[in-house]
């Protein structure tokens, strides 16, 4: 027992961003299923930080509250830039949330007496327990699966392979892609709540452009053909320095490397449901021949 | 049944429609010809809400549909097929049926967070009826195949399927049998026939004269946006107007399907 209290002495701060990253990795599946390349969510990750943040250390709120609210303040700007920003697809539709993550961070920057400006907020009290956090994982990755095996989740898929025969289906797209963008907006902010509340400090820099890619990077690399993948490709781009980290000045590029051999060779992410069951079905054929 | 009046279309300086007006009428088969660029498709995009109409009427039993969007149209009994494949390309056949029943599917949140009775029977008897539809034509030993993997002609019978799932009054068809082989055809026509048999009505776009004529109780002949002429296939056959217009033109096959 002496080891492992040892162990999580060390790394608990490691584990928990795991668990974190899993969420934000999930909260930009849920757009990319529905064939959406939304980056906001670096930014929604940010609101759901401060909004947190704020609730404690401000209006001395319980835990469960700022959580809450966390998750409702980019929910709520979700619904409202979705309503003209989801017209748009593709790269567009990329720039316009990139451009949106941008005025997030402007706005923090400089409503300095609220969010304390390029300083950021200190001494935010250290309320996330490690069961907060495989809770919430384990519970937002409950809901995303049955939400995968209903209409709904049927709906996304048909609205990422062909939106306008989608829509012939009878499926309201836009609705569809609303829900879709609001719900990865509940989950970043979940994720930052929780971090903020993990990490005691929070600042602007934080939730840029940087960590908007390094979210993307962690989905694409894992694979969105399912909610293992997220899941993987967080642990993986979490780990990976650390992993690295005897070959020192070397450890950023050897960490590139590994990421662009892994997207040349699987563009479909490392956990691809579709690949396995090929394989399956080749030894299968294999062995009866 | 479906009626539309007047409708014109311009893309920016060209009128692709102009005064369109004709009618289906409902349990029939009917078709739409007319030479390329004649703004078939259009009629149907224009139908099924995907592009707003620039002038004229559109209603179909009684309900104004310009304006509305188009799962909107959809929901109230209109399906359609593309005449350039739109499949829902990795996903099962099975999954691609049941997404045409979205619609028809009405169990709430709880009842699919917690799988209750109500989602399990729902999906139960959503896949039996997909099931039944695509044995309709003739895919279902495929069933849980990635439509990808299917024939050029397999995929525009998942598209059928697809369609009928969306529990529709009337099929639209975009030219259901481009690029299908002469027994593919034959074995459509078949199945389009049992289709209108079990009571939808079918209004189809098609080039391919012998299929037209063969299946269609009325027609309308749509040229360079307007409709010149319409009646039984023996009428149009025999009309000069569309032989001159359409028909003249062209001494390969769809003028032998004709003369005969």
């Amino acid at each position: 027992m002496d080891s492992f209290d040892n162990f999580w002495a060390i790394y608990s701060n490691l584990v928990l961003t795991i668990g974190i990253n899993g969420l934000l990795a999930l909260s930009i599946y849920l757009t990319l299923s529905c064939g959406l390349l939304a980056m906001a969510n670096a930014a929604f990750m940010g609101i759901g930080a401060y909004t947190a943040s704020l609730l404690t250390m401000n209006a001395d709120a319980p835990f469960s509250v700022a959580l809450l609210g966390g998750m409702a303040a980019p929910t709520v700007v979700a619904l409202v830039i979705g309503a003209p920003t989801l017209r748009l697809s593709g790269v567009y539709l990329a720039m316009a949330t990139l451009g949106f993550g941008e005025v997030v961070r402007v706005a923090i920057l400089n409503a300095e007496s609220w969010t304390g400006g390029a300083l950021g907020l200190n001494g935010i009290p250290q309320s996330t327990q490690w069961w907060h956090v495989v809770g919430a994982l384990v519970l937002v990755l409950l809901v995303l699966w049955r939400l995968r095996r209903s209409r709904i989740g049927r709906a996304f898929e048909a609205i990422k392979e062909d939106g306008v025969a989608a829509s012939l289906m009878g499926i309201g797209v836009l609705s569809h892609k609303m829900l879709a963008f609001a719900l990865g907006a509940a989950i970043a902010g979940l994720a930052g709540a929780l971090n903020a509340h993990l990490t005691f400090f929070i600042g602007p820099s934080e939730f840029g452009f940087d960590r908007g890619v390094d979210i993307l990077t962690m989905t694409i690399l894992g694979g969105t053909g399912g909610l293992t993948g997220p899941v993987l490709g967080a642990a993986i781009i979490t780990l990976l320095p650390e992993l690295l980290r005897s070959l020192k000045d070397f450890r950023t590029m050897v960490n590139g490397i590994i990421l662009v051999v892994i997207v040349l060779f699987l563009p479909r992410g490392l956990w691809d449901p579709l690949r396995f069951k090929q394989w399956r079905a080749r030894r299968k054929a294999g062995r009866a021949g | 049944m479906l009626k539309l009046s007047n409708v014109s279309k311009k893309f920016g300086g060209l009128t692709v429609l102009q005064d369109v007006s004709f009618e289906v009428p409902a349990g029939k088969v009917f078709g739409l010809i007319g030479p390329n660029g004649a703004g078939k498709t259009t009629v149907f995009n224009l139908i099924t809400g995907l592009v707003a109409p620039t002038g004229g009427g559109i209603h179909f039993e009684g309900q104004s549909l310009p304006g509305m969007k188009p799962h909107q149209i959809t929901r109230l009994g209109l399906g359609r097929t593309f005449q350039n494949i739109r499949i829902f390309k990795e996903m099962t056949l099975l999954d691609t049926v049941i997404v045409g029943m979205h619609a028809h599917l009405n169990y709430g949140v709880p009842a699919f967070m917690l799988s209750l009775p109500g989602f399990r029977k729902q999906e139960q008897q959503a896949r039996e009826k997909a099931h039944e539809l695509l044995s309709w034509m003739g895919l279902t030993h495929k069933a849980d195949d990635i439509a990808d993997n299917l024939s050029y002609g397999e995929q525009r019978k998942l598209e059928l399927a697809r369609a009928l799932a969306t529990q529709p009054k009337m099929l639209l068809l975009d030219e259901p049998v481009a690029g299908m082989n002469a027994s593919e055809k034959l074995e459509l026509m078949a199945e389009i026939q049992q289709i209108r048999k079990r009571g939808y009505t079918i209004f189809m776009i098609e080039h391919d004269m012998r299929f037209v004529m063969g299946l269609c109780e009325e027609i309308a002949v749509l040229n360079f946006g307007r409709i010149i002429a319409q009646g039984t296939p023996d009428e149009i056959k025999n009309n000069p107007d569309v032989i001159e217009a359409y028909l003249g033109r062209e001494d390969d096959e769809p003028m032998a399907g004709v003369a005969t």
